[in-house]
């Protein structure tokens, strides 16, 4: 065969080019992001409640943290420049901001506020992230790859709530006892509250809803016909910001 | 061509070795953070982009201000800007290196950054930012260094060189378009959340980047026997002007907007920047030094027979380059997180460590910058000897 060097090489760049197209065909032709579920998560829509009048975080209890942190291996840096949390509680009006009510009831006004990640039916988080190491579940669970992440930081300045932490620095000489059930994180990733989607895969409830001794955490499927259903469509509840579109899944009863 | 960047004189080597230390300073330096992590910076858990990300933005739109010396030049033929064109060209050049490295030096993770091409996210900005980034610095290397090849050969610049100009035309405002939108996005910050902050991007990169072009080209006049001509450093000069105005009249019509409505959302974000606020005042008098020397600098061009003054000329252009670097790096990216969404203020401070990575980056970039020039001086003093 007589082949001269410009044939040949055009004939090179060719089976280079069919040797990419076969990656980029699949990239362009990739289902959307939502993975599907299989087991006791498929079909439903996951929500957490949190009953202010039953919560006794205002009387100095911090059960549900205190698990929800041990259970996660969030290390305790202590400062709160470099700060790490996942479920916290904060006062009234730094939950609530945009309730311009004039005048609130003081015994609510008091009260203190557990926040977490909300779980967003449309969050500004995963929109953003430009690795899709934050992803939405098809149960609702917003998601963290720990591996993925590049620490851009991007979703902390999505995120409307704050729910987002930065490792600043290694975690590890942080966490007093280190349990087995969670991976402990790197420097230099984000993390968050992940509604305890691997106990849930074990079939038990959050950490947090287990340790709440007053029933004031209540989590579990949004669906008409549900306990959670029943609960939110009868009694008044706020959710934060759900101004901004986001849709957020913690309800709070008043 | 290119190895005219190992011959020159006293003061070049002087230039290259003063920015060669300041580049190993910001190396030694990142090294600590590389080892310990962000938490050698000022960031913080409230605070989580800072100085860093305040330059990425700032360089942005220096690179993307060469095509207010492209569009004269190409679109409207001005042949005076013939001689500064190339500076221009590689000014971007640097300026896009620059503002990759300071994306890069941000990262908690630096060595995963290939999952922003392994894993394309198109809904997400920053993706879209480090890809027209990436195509814009491809077609400013292309076009400055074909300029100059022609320049050397002394044959006319081949005929495919203007549409890519054009391109590149469209592509300078993407991608200050697409930066801005990195912020613009965000429901969750108020601060940020103006269809107007494109625009001001946009004018305030053809202030800042002219101007640095200027000061760059007086330089180079002074001690590197470079001829910009006066005629074509009057009409940057008016451009920087122009965009300067256009800058400070955006600047108030945010202002109206926010404290005319009362809204309290967006407000809170600018009495922080502006006044204070909760006894907090850490950018206020960054910010009222940004506005004087804007409002100096803008006495200072208007007035023809100040502007025609190189003196004056420079002192004005100094002037502008650093009140935008104020107004659009931290007084930018710092009261976007302040106060945090939950009405919390914690203040920001950069580190002495940060401080240092920044101005070994800033010194690459400088690096780069002189090198890419230098050739162009010996090939132009080359054609005149």
């Amino acid at each position: 065969m007589n082949i001269d060097r410009r044939s040949f090489l055009k004939l090179a760049a060719l089976g280079l080019l069919a040797v990419a197209a076969k990656p980029a065909f699949d990239l362009i032709s990739r289902p959307s992001a939502a993975r599907a579920l299989e087991g006791p998560f498929a079909g439903k829509r996951l929500a957490m409640v949190v009953d202010l009048n039953a919560c006794t975080a205002g009387d100095g209890c911090v059960d549900c943290i205190a698990a929800c942190h041990s259970v996660h291996n969030v290390p305790d840096i202590g400062n709160t420049k470099e700060e790490i949390k996942w479920l916290w509680e904060v006062d009234y009006k730094r939950a609530f901001p945009d309730q311009e009510n004039g005048f609130v009831s003081e015994p609510l006004l008091d009260s203190r506020v557990l926040v977490l990640c909300n779980h967003c039916d449309n969050p500004p988080c995963v929109k953003v992230c430009p690795t899709q190491a934050t992803w939405k579940r098809e149960d609702g669970i917003v998601m963290m790859d720990y591996h993925r992440c590049i620490g851009c930081r991007y979703c902390m300045a999505a995120c409307p709530y704050g729910s987002r932490s930065f490792n600043w620095r290694d975690p590890r000489p942080y966490i007093d006892i280190i349990q087995q059930g969670y991976p402990t994180r790197t420097r230099g990733v984000v993390e968050k509250c992940n509604f305890c989607e691997e106990r849930l895969s074990d079939g038990l409830q959050p950490a947090c809803v287990e340790a709440c001794s007053s029933g004031a955490l209540k989590f579990g499927d949004l669906k008409p016909g549900t306990e959670l259903y029943d609960l939110i469509s009868s009694q008044f509840n706020l959710r934060r910001k759900a101004e901004l579109g986001t849709r957020p899944q913690v309800y709070y009863l008043l | 061509m290119i190895e005219n960047i190992f011959r020159g004189g006293k003061k070049y080597w002087l230039l290259v070795s003063g920015l060669l230390v300041l580049m190993a300073a910001g190396m030694a330096a990142y090294l600590e953070q590389w080892n310990t992590g962000l938490a050698v910076t000022g960031l913080s858990r409230d605070v989580s982009w800072g100085l860093y990300i305040a330059n990425f933005t700032f360089f942005v739109g220096v690179a993307a201000s060469a095509v207010m010396i492209v569009i004269p030049y190409y679109l409207h033929n001005s042949k005076e800007f013939r001689r500064i064109l190339i500076l221009g060209e590689f000014m971007a050049v640097a300026a896009c290196l620059v503002a990759i490295t300071f994306i890069l030096v941000d990262l908690g993770q630096p060595s995963r950054v290939l999952n922003i091409i392994l894993y394309p996210s198109p809904g997400s900005i920053i993706f879209w930012d480090v890809v027209v980034l990436s195509i814009y610095l491809l077609l400013n290397i292309v076009l400055g260094w074909v300029a100059l090849d022609a320049e050397y050969k002394e044959v006319a610049p081949p005929a495919w060189l203007k549409p890519v100009a054009i391109v590149s035309v469209v592509w300078a405002i993407s991608i200050h378009t697409v930066t801005a939108f990195i912020y613009a996005g965000l429901a969750a910050r108020a601060f940020w959340l103006t269809a107007l902050l494109a625009p001001r991007f946009l004018a305030s990169a053809f202030a800042s980047g002219p101007a640095l072009l200027i000061l760059i080209a007086l330089a180079m006049k002074k001690w590197g026997g470079f001829e910009p001509g006066d005629q074509s450093l009057d009409k940057v000069a008016k451009i920087v002007t122009y965009a300067i105005i256009i800058t400070v009249f955006f600047l108030l019509l945010e202002i109206f907007t926010v404290f005319y409505s009362q809204e309290p959302g967006a407000m809170s974000h600018f009495q922080y920047l502006l006044f204070g606020l909760d006894n907090h005042y850490g950018l206020v008098p960054w910010i009222w030094t940004s506005i004087l020397l804007a409002c100096a600098a803008i006495i200072l061009l208007v007035i023809p027979s100040m502007r025609k003054n190189q003196l004056i000329l420079a002192l004005a252009c100094a002037a502008v380059f650093i009140s935008i670097w104020i107004d659009k790096g931290l007084g930018l990216i710092v009261p976007g997180f302040i106060p945090t969404p939950l009405g919390d203020i914690t203040e920001y401070t950069p580190t002495a460590l940060e401080t240092l990575i920044t101005m070994g980056v800033w010194a690459t970039g400088g690096l780069i910058l002189a090198l890419l020039l230098k050739v162009v001086l010996a090939i132009r003093q080359g054609q005149r000897g």
